[in-house]
Parts: C-alpha cells; structure tokens; sequence
C-alpha cells in the first residue's frame, strides 16, 4: 500500500509544482447502497506531471475509479481530492464545473460526437469551460487555431482528414481526435479509460508516445487506465486494483509503485 | 453551446426529424380543420337565419321544417294553404312574410318560388340585405334570378332562357320546356344556399304546373319519356314522392286563393311576440301548421349532429396523439445512441441539466414546428380549399386569426408534445447520473 505523505492545502484550488494532483483518502464506493464495495482504497496519491498506469482484472473497478476522480459519483466514505479540491465538498453543478475545467477525458470507444466535425469535437470542452477556451485562445489566438496545433502535433490535420466525417475516421485517429480534446486549454489531469485496447499493437505505442509528448507539453498528469500490463513500463508508476471481495478489508487493493 | 448542439444533432438526424414534424402537423392541421369546418359551418347556418324570427310551415318536425325552409337540405311533405298564409301573414305583429314554394330544380339546384319581399327582407351573415350582382328582381312573371353559385357555375347571363324541371335533384325527368324563365338578375354570393338557389315568382312557379296538368303528365315514366333523355329515367322512385306532393298545384289552378306554398319565413315588429306567434300559428284552426324560432330549432339539429362532431373530433385528437406518440417513439430510439453522446458531454462538463434539456427541448421544438406548420398547412389548405369547400359543402370559410379555441387547442398539443418529452429527458437523465464515467452501448 503506497502512503505518500499528503501535504496539499485544502484551500488551493490548483496545485503547485510538487503538489498532489490527485489524492484519495480512507475511500471507499459502492454503486448501490448495500451493493458490493467496488472501491476501497486508503491512500493513494498522484503528484503533479506524474504518468501512472492503473491495471486491473475486468470488473476490479479501474472505470469506477476513474469516475469518482471525475467527480461524476462520490464515495460513501473518505474523500477524494483533486488539485486540492474536495470535490464532495464542490456540490454536482460544482463537480461538472470543475470537471469541465480541470480534467480532460479519453474513453474506449465511441469517443465523438458522430454529428459534429473533427474541429468541433476537439474544442467541445471549451463550450463548457471559459477557463479552457481562454487558455486554448491564449495559446494559439482562437480554440479553432489551438485545436488545429493540437491535431498536427498528433498527425491528424490532414485536410481531407479533416472534412471528413468523424465516423468514417479509423479507430486510430478517432483516439487521436480524442486525445486533442482531452487535451485542448491544458487541462491540469488527462483521464484515459483503455484508450489503446482498440488499436494494434504498433498503433498502441505511437499513440501513446503521442499521449506522453502532448502531457508533457502542456504539463498534464496522466492516469491511464488499461488490462494489458505490458504497457506498465512505458509510465512513471502503476497501481494495481485487485478484484475486491466484499467488505473484506484484509483484501484491499494494493497499489504497487514501480 | 447546448443550443448549438441541439440544433446539429436535429440536423443530424433530419429525416426522421422531419417525419415526426410532418405527422405532427399534419395531425395538427386535422385537428384544426375539423374544428374550423364545424364552428364555419354553425356560423354560417346561424347567420343564414339570423335574420328571420319564425318559420312556418305545414305540420311536420321542426328540424325537418327548419331544414328544408331555409337550408334547401330535404323537401317538404306537404304545403300550406294560400289562405292561411295571408291569414298569418296579415297580423299586426308581423312586419314581413317571404313566401317559398318548394319542389323544383334546375340542373341540380333548387328553383324557389317566391316574392318581392324576399329580396327585400332576407339577411344573411346577421344583417346583410341580398345584393344584385348583375340585374334586377324579377318583374314579369318568367323571370326568374339567379343565386351567384347557378350563374357561375352554369354559364348563366342576364337574358339567357332556363328550363326548370319538377323535382330535385340532378336528374329530373319532367322539364317544364314550354315555358321557360328568362334570368334578369343575378345576386352577389353570399355564402348560404341562396347562392345555389334559382328563384322565381310564385306565379311563374304555378303557371308552370298549371302547364304541366293540364298535359296530363302524372306518370312519371311518361314524363322521363317525353321531357328528357333516356339517362335521366334512372330514378323514377325517387321523384316519385314529389310529383305527388305537388299535386295540389294542379289541382287548385284557376283559384286564385287556393294556391299552396311549401313553408314561410316570417320577420316580427318586436322580437318579443315570437312565442306567442308561434303559439298562435301551432294552434291556427284553418289547417295544421307548424312555427319554429329558427335558432331554438338549429340548437337541435346541433344537438343531433353533436354526437357525430364529438365522434369527429375525438378521431382527429386520437390522430394527433398518434402524432405525438410517433415523436416519443422517435426520441426514445435515439436515446441508446444518444447514451454515448450524454457521456461525452458529461466528461467534459455537461450537466445532467443540459442533458435533459437537450432532449427536452428538442421535443419542444419539434411539436412547435408541427404546430406552427399544421396551422399554416391549414390556412394554406383553406386558402386553396375555400371555393372547392363552398361549391361542395355551401359552406364559405372566412379566413380569419385562429380563434381562443384553436389557440387553446394549439397549446394543448404544444403542452402534450413537452409533456411527451419528459419521458425520454427523464430517462436519460437517470441515465447520465447512473452511468458514471462510462460510455455504455
Ligand atoms: N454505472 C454503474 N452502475 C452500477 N454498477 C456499476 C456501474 N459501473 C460499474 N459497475 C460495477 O462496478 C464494478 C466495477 O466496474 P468497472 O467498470 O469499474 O470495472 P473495470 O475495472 O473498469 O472493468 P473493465 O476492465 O471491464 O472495464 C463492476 O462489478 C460493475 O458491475
Ligand atoms: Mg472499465
């Protein structure tokens, strides 16, 4: 069980250099009342910049952690932080606010909106975030600019890449299109939920090469979720989630640092 | 950005879009019609007599009597004596009498026997005297005038000769050839059966059966043989009734009092003697009659047509909760696709709130759509439809602003459809708080 000391100050709203980006405590959630307890983790932190791999048997709960990371559900017990923020203590508009601004996602599958285009999927956050769209304006003059710098860093500016529809794009490139909008206004963490087991194996490692430069650039932590442990050595640390038992807390999860 | 996502994901699926709206305006404009044809139709009927305070006839219902008098629907069973008529009509509560002689036609339209006094005294749409589009009244006695609809329709100008034929209907089969009327005038439409109406002078009318009696024409079958054309024998039974019904004309020729008249309208000094009046003709000891307050009895033929209004309507609502219900089956099947797209916009920020006006708001604007187009589809269809639905039904539709009912029965579908939307808004809303973080398919 990793124990890193917790020194984050509960009033800041984003963490400083050598802060905790992440930092859960004592938590512990299950989806229903009186359903099994999925998560049961007492320590676990993630410091600022850090790339962490977060592997673990289907159904051990790698999702579920990274939805109370996204303040999408909260736990019955403990609290999770991030970048100092208690998002129990933020309410549910507060948390998607939040969301919006500080996290970044890239999911599986099905990651863009089939009826808007590849630019339009890239700048989304910024619809929902002032803070990203004036950082993603900053960076580039418009978030259609920052969306394009984005999208040639990860070889996606094509032209006729992007007139297409985002459905006919190949798997590949629709993570690549995700990616940018996970990462578009600098968001302080990038969530990714098995964002290669889709692709083949070459693909995988480019893609996550790409992932790595694009976080590194814009100073993003990264927490990234997959079941194939031999990607484990390409990131600064991984935790393992262990199937839980229920209620057994002989049987937590022991997060391994590498 | 929730409005602009909306707007892109309708586009996105248009097709389908443009279905729902396309059964829901239509729906709509059902609805609409059925309701604008019936509140058009209890108008015009209502103006068609509102300016006459009684109508009296031979003994017979009142419906029957209100239908055939004014309305020229039915013909009258029997007459009633010229005597009687002068008797009513020479009491001082009345202020006007209009005579009608009823049983003839021409090519398809009645021919009403009458006087001076109808042109003088008939109202129509509440107070509006007839008006002479061409012509005069008619002066001689073989000089008939012509509602807008015969002149239109038929070809007819002022001077042109006209044959009228014994019976209604289109195929009438003893034309009165001898004797034909000459058009002197032609009135300007008014939107009630005068328009399809050809009148005459009552002496016009018996000169004309005197003829036919004295020819000795009573068989019918004698009369399709010698007046018309093989064709026009297809239905000698259906004629038969009225040739008999007219019989009394022949028979009272040459007695200048004993002539008949089908029914009378009568206009009183004071509202106020109708009852009485009506009392006093019920109960006349010359012969049976019969006086109706034409709005009491038009309140019962309402009463009688109502079930069938009911059973219309409640049709056309049905039709528009099939609309409705096609819209609702729309957005719940793209709800399981849209799952995903409620993911992805709650991982970058979206709000359960958003999410369910996104759905809400789409079922909002997709019934208002139908709404607003089914009103316009209606106005549109009416705009097209008015002389085909006057030619047909008689019935002249003003085109008008929507009435307090219509707008009611708008918001109620608008309500509805909204109403309808909160299924889909609601389930995925509970979606987008269950489903975490997790793109589900
Ligand atoms: N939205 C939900 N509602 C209820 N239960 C859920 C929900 N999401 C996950 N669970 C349950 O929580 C447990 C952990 O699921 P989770 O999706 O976190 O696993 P995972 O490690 O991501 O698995 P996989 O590798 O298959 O994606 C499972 O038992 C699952 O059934
Ligand atoms: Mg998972």
């Amino acid at each position: 069980m990793t124990s890193i000391a917790e020194s984050v100050s509960p009033e800041s709203n984003v963490a400083g250099a050598g802060e905790n980006v992440v930092s859960l405590a004592d938590v512990r959630f299950a989806w229903n009342a009186g359903s099994a307890i999925v998560i049961d983790i007492h320590r676990l932190d993630i410091s600022r910049g850090e790339r962490v791999f977060v592997r673990g048997p289907s159904g051990s709960g790698k999702s579920t952690l990274l939805s109370l990371l996204g303040g999408m559900v909260t736990p019955q017990n403990g609290m999770v932080r991030v970048l100092g923020q208690n998002l129990a203590a933020l309410g549910g508009v507060g948390r998607d606010r939040f969301r919006a601004d500080h996290i970044g996602f890239i999911f599986q599958m099905f990651n863009l909106i089939p009826y808007l285009s590849v630019v339009e999927n890239v700048v989304l956050p910024c619809g929902f975030s002032q803070r990203r769209e004036k950082r993603a304006a900053k960076e580039a003059g418009s978030v259609e600019a920052e969306a394009l710098r984005l999208l040639t860093h990860l070889d996606m500016a094509a032209p006729d890449i992007l007139e297409r529809r985002v459905t006919d794009l190949s798997v590949g490139q629709q993570q690549r299109v995700a990616a940018a909008r996970a990462l578009i206004g600098a968001p302080e963490l990038v969530i990714a939920d098995e964002p290669t087991s889709a692709l083949d194996a070459d693909r995988r490692l480019a893609f996550i090469k790409l992932l790595f430069q694009e976080c590194e650039r814009e100073q993003a932590t990264l927490a990234f979720v997959s079941h194939d442990a031999g990607l484990a050595p390409l990131f600064d640390r991984a935790i393992e989630l262990t199937a839980m038992k229920r209620t057994n807390s002989a049987d937590k999860p022991e997060p391994e640092s590498r | 950005m929730i409005y602009s996502l909306a707007v892109k994901s309708l586009r996105n699926r248009k097709f389908s879009a443009a279905l729902t709206v396309l059964s829901i305006s239509l729906s709509v404009m059902l609805l609409l019609g059925v309701e604008r044809i019936r509140s058009e139709s209890r108008e015009s009927f209502t103006a068609t007599i509102s300016g006459t305070d009684l109508v009296v006839g031979a003994r017979s219902s009142p419906v029957h009597l209100l239908l055939y008098s004014v309305f020229r629907i039915g013909n009258p069973t029997n007459n009633v004596r010229w005597d009687s008529y002068r008797a009513i009509a020479d009491r001082p509560e009345v202020a006007w009498t209009i005579p009608l002689s009823l049983g003839d036609s021409h090519r398809g339209y009645r021919v009403v026997g009458t006087d001076h006094n109808y042109f003088e005294h008939f109202r129509f749409a509440r107070s509006r005297a007839l008006d002479f589009a061409q012509g005069r009244e008619f002066e001689e006695e073989h000089d008939t005038v012509l509602g807008s609809e015969v002149a239109r329709k038929l070809g007819y100008r002022i001077g042109d000769d006209i044959v009228i034929a014994h019976g209604a209907g289109q195929v009438s089969f003893m034309l009165h050839e001898e004797l034909p009327f000459r058009v002197a005038g032609i009135l300007a439409p008014t939107g009630t059966p005068v328009d399809r109406t050809v009148h005459v002078p009552l002496e016009g009318l018996d000169a004309v059966h005197a003829e036919v009696s004295s020819e000795g024409i009573h068989d019918p079958l004698m009369a399709a043989l010698r007046g018309a054309p093989e064709t026009e024998t297809e239905h000698p039974g259906e004629e038969h009734e009225d040739v008999h019904g007219h019989e009394h004309y022949g028979a009272s020729e040459g007695d200048e009092g004993g002539h008949t008249i089908s029914a009378f309208l009568i206009g009183l000094k004071s509202r106020a003697a109708a009852l009485g009046m009506q009392r006093f003709v019920n109960q006349y000891a010359g012969e049976p009659m019969t006086a109706i307050l034409p709005g009491a009895t038009l309140q019962e033929v309402w009463e009688i047509v109502g079930a069938a209004e009911k059973t219309l309507f409640a049709v056309s609502a049905l039709v528009v909760v099939v609309g409705l219900a096609g819209m609702l089956v729309a957005l719940l099947t793209s709800l399981s696709e849209r799952r995903r797209e409620m993911a992805i916009l709650r991982s970058v920020g979206a709000r359960p709130m958003h999410v369910f006006s996104l759905i809400l708001g789409e079922a909002a604007f997709l019934t208002g759509l139908g709404v607003a187009i089914g009103v316009a589809g209606l106005y549109a269809g009416l705009l097209i439809g008015q002389s085909w639905i006057e030619a047909r039904l008689g019935l002249f539709i003003t085109i008008g602003w929507p009435s307090a009912y219509e707008l009611q029965l708008m918001c109620v579908v608008a309500v509805a459809g909204v109403l309808i939307g909160l299924i889909p808004a609601w389930r995925i809303y509970r979606y987008s708080l269950a489903d975490g973080m997790t793109v589900r398919i």
